[in-house]
């Protein structure tokens, strides 16, 4: 772990912990809730991966863009989303941020230029370019960060995307989420490659490997690729090496794991040993610590109460938003 | 004759069925798809068949669909029989070139030189709270390509003997699973059988109303017609089971029977293919009709995840009934 504090201040470590804390704490909610059968869908949970999210969204401005995957829920609350307008939609609730269309999938925030999860295996990548050709057509100096994992690194977008990245010269940042698995595809299956940010180097730009359990590293990387990519500099390719504490989706058992490399990662959970760091180094108490994570569970107990308690969209909602506007001879209408 | 009991069991396991006999047949058959193999497919469909012949017929691929169409179409080009897995059919415009553009059109571009013997098995329909991107019904897209077939069967019965009979066929084929179908249960002979691709297939007879149907719908057709008898409507309910070719013999032949045509499909309406189903019979039975010709179809929109909004989408038993009910009010 890096020179904690020189860059980032007490208060701001104390913000990176509780933001992981944070995440954490809202996949565990959702978790139980979802088994007890309370939640429809899919939930894929992206406990275990918190240093990313935290780490890369501390260096963001607050009108940079980010974009995600089927994985979202951290990103979307470390970039300021709000847990009860999420768990809102998770229930598929009219108070939903897409008032309940999309779903854990397809969580998206316009607020925060968080541009949605998705469905789409892959397709953040693309989409994240486009914004930050977007940011560098109108010359505004912000940047585009899209998210995403390793197995989706093999599809065909995310090769015409990098390589249009590059020759563009745009301000994107790619975040690669290697946790190592597309469902139960290993990546020693998926790929002949040890690291993943080594296909950088087919497009002409940077990649780095970074340790995604470190909260520091991830954040030290990810500046130094915004950074770039403000100035004019091009996109850079971030590897994230990680691992997701749970299945590929609520109900995956992930037995296609060795025990012994999940126990591994297990130990290096990226949030108490950020707390460790804190503590050695007198940023804070383990008493302070323990009050973080109590605060947050009762901001989670409330937040996932108020998505339950919220209604779901009338069934009018169901032809809405299809266009914008009534385009004439439509069936299917938009908001008047 | 000693007492065959009949053999029930699952739409899913009547396609794993189909695939083995298919593959221990011929040797040219190999499987490739994300999952299909060690992790047994992601609804489970493939696993006993990856138990049988393992890796090298079973083929996990990463995440690239393009590849996984594409390959499977120069494969087929020389001289193999790929069956190969899209999880869901939400996936398959990612390999529209694959498809589209080389799948259905090498044989006749090419001046019938080349076969491509394909069969792209994926799942479609709402029902499991997927949202927009694993929910749709996009068969109209396929049906609208010259050069493909496209089969979307409702029984485990129909499942396996059309699955057969598509790996045998010398054209791609797209086999539509419906996801809700998967656990369905039906009995389903031992060995191989064949259903011939383009025949439909009545699955109650009626007099009064023709409800013509693929896929997840025929479920729903036939428990409205049960309801409708209750009402002194007699309904048939025509399952056309391939959708390219089309069996307009069947479909002329019922409704100049009742008169009366209502099309069900889960789909969007517009562009959907109940549109060319209607056009048929107007051409075709028009002299017969005694009454307009109906659609219940899904809405024009995608398909929206919160349960209250997917229930509204979904076609269900309760509407087209309301439609049929109405036909004769008229
Ligand atoms: C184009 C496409 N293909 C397949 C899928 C099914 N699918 C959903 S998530 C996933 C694995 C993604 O792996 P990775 O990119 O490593 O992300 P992770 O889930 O590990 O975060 C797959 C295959 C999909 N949603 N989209
Ligand atoms: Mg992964």
């Amino acid at each position: 772990m890096g020179s904690v504090g020189e860059q980032v201040g007490s208060a701001g470590l104390i913000e990176l912990y509780r933001c992981m804390v944070r995440i954490r704490s809202f996949e565990e909610h959702a978790h139980k809730t979802f088994l007890k059968g309370g939640m429809p869908g899919f939930l894929h949970l992206y406990s275990g991966e918190e240093a990313i999210a935290a780490g890369v969204m501390d260096v963001l401005a607050p009108d940079d863009y980010i974009v995600t995957s089927h994985r979202g829920h951290g990103h979307l609350l470390a970039r300021g989303g709000d847990p009860k307008r999420m768990f809102a939609e998770l229930y598929g609730r009219v108070d939903g941020y897409c008032r309940g269309k999309g779903g854990s999938m397809h969580i998206a925030d316009m607020g925060h230029g968080m541009l949605g999860a998705n469905g789409i295996v892959g397709a953040a990548v693309n989409i994240g370019t486009g914004a930050a050709f977007a940011c560098k057509y109108r010359g505004d100096r912000r940047v585009s960060v899209a998210f995403f994992g390793d197995g989706s690194t093999n599809r065909g977008t995310f090769h015409e995307a990098l390589n249009l990245a590059a020759i563009w010269e745009l301000p994107a940042i790619y975040i690669l989420e290697n946790n190592h698995y597309g469902v139960a595809n290993p990546q020693s299956d998926h790929t002949k490659l040890k690291d993943l940010a080594d296909r950088a180097a087919a497009y002409g730009f940077p990649g780095v490997v970074v340790d995604g359990n470190d909260v520091l590293a991830v954040r030290a990387a990810a500046a130094e690729a915004v950074e770039r990519a403000r100035q004019g500099g091009g996109p850079t390719l971030i590897e994230a090496k990680t691992w997701r504490h749970w299945g590929h989706f609520i109900g995956d058992s992930a037995k296609y794991r060795d025990p012994v490399e999940h126990q591994s990662w297990l130990d290096r959970d990226p949030i108490p040993a950020f707390g460790k760091v804190l503590v050695a180094k007198g940023v804070a108490t383990e008493a302070e610590l323990q009050a973080i994570g109590e605060e947050v569970e009762a901001e989670m107990d409330a937040a996932i109460e108020y998505g339950r308690q919220s209604p779901f969209p009338d069934v009018s909602e169901l032809t809405m938003d299809v266009y914008v506007g009534d385009p004439q001879g439509t069936s299917a209408g938009g908001r008047s | 004759m000693t007492d065959i009991k009949p053999r029930t069991i699952n739409y899913m396991q009547a396609v794993a069925e189909a695939l083995i006999l298919e593959m221990r047949r011929d040797p040219d058959i190999y499987i490739a798809g994300e999952d299909v193999g060690k992790f047994g497919g992601s609804f489970g469909v493939t696993g006993p068949v990856y138990k049988e012949f393992g890796a090298t017929r079973v083929l996990d691929t990463p995440i690239s669909e393009t590849a996984i169409i594409g390959t499977a179409v120069g494969a087929a080009a020389a001289g193999l029989r790929p069956v190969v897995e899209i999880l869901f059919v939400d996936f398959l415009p990612i390999a529209g070139d694959e498809l589209f553009n080389q799948a259905a059109k090498i044989h006749y571009m090419f001046g019938g030189q080349v076969d491509c013997p394909i069969v792209v098995r994926t799942a479609m329909g709402a029902g499991i709270g997927a949202a927009a991107h694993h929910s749709q019904s996009l068969e109209a897209l396929v049906c609208h390509i010259p050069g493909l077939i496209t089969i979307a069967p409702a029984t485990p019965y129909d499942a396996k003997g059309l699955l057969i009979a598509a790996i045998r066929d010398n054209n791609p084929v797209v086999f539509l699973e419906h996801k809700l179908l998967y656990a369905a249960k039906g009995e389903v002979p031992e060995g191989d059988y064949v259903i011939p691709i383009g025949k439909a297939d009545v699955k109650r007879e009626g007099a009064d109303v023709t409800l013509i149907c693929y896929s997840a719908m025929v479920r729903q057709c036939l428990a409205s017609a049960e309801a409708l008898a209750a009402e002194g409507i007699s309904a048939e309910v025509l399952d056309l089971r391939t959708l390219v070719p089309l069996d307009k013999e069947a479909i002329l032949a019922s409704v100049r029977k009742t008169g009366r045509a209502v099309i069900v499909h889960e789909a969007c309406q517009t562009g959907g293919f109940g549109g060319e189903i209607a056009a048929v019979i107007a051409d075709q039975a028009f002299g017969s009709l005694k009454a307009p010709v109906k659609r219940v179809a899904g809405p024009d929109t995608p398909v929206p995840f919160s349960p209250a909004l997917e229930a509204e989408f979904i076609v269900n038993a309760e509407k087209i009934t309301a439609a049929v009910k109405a036909l004769f009010a008229e």
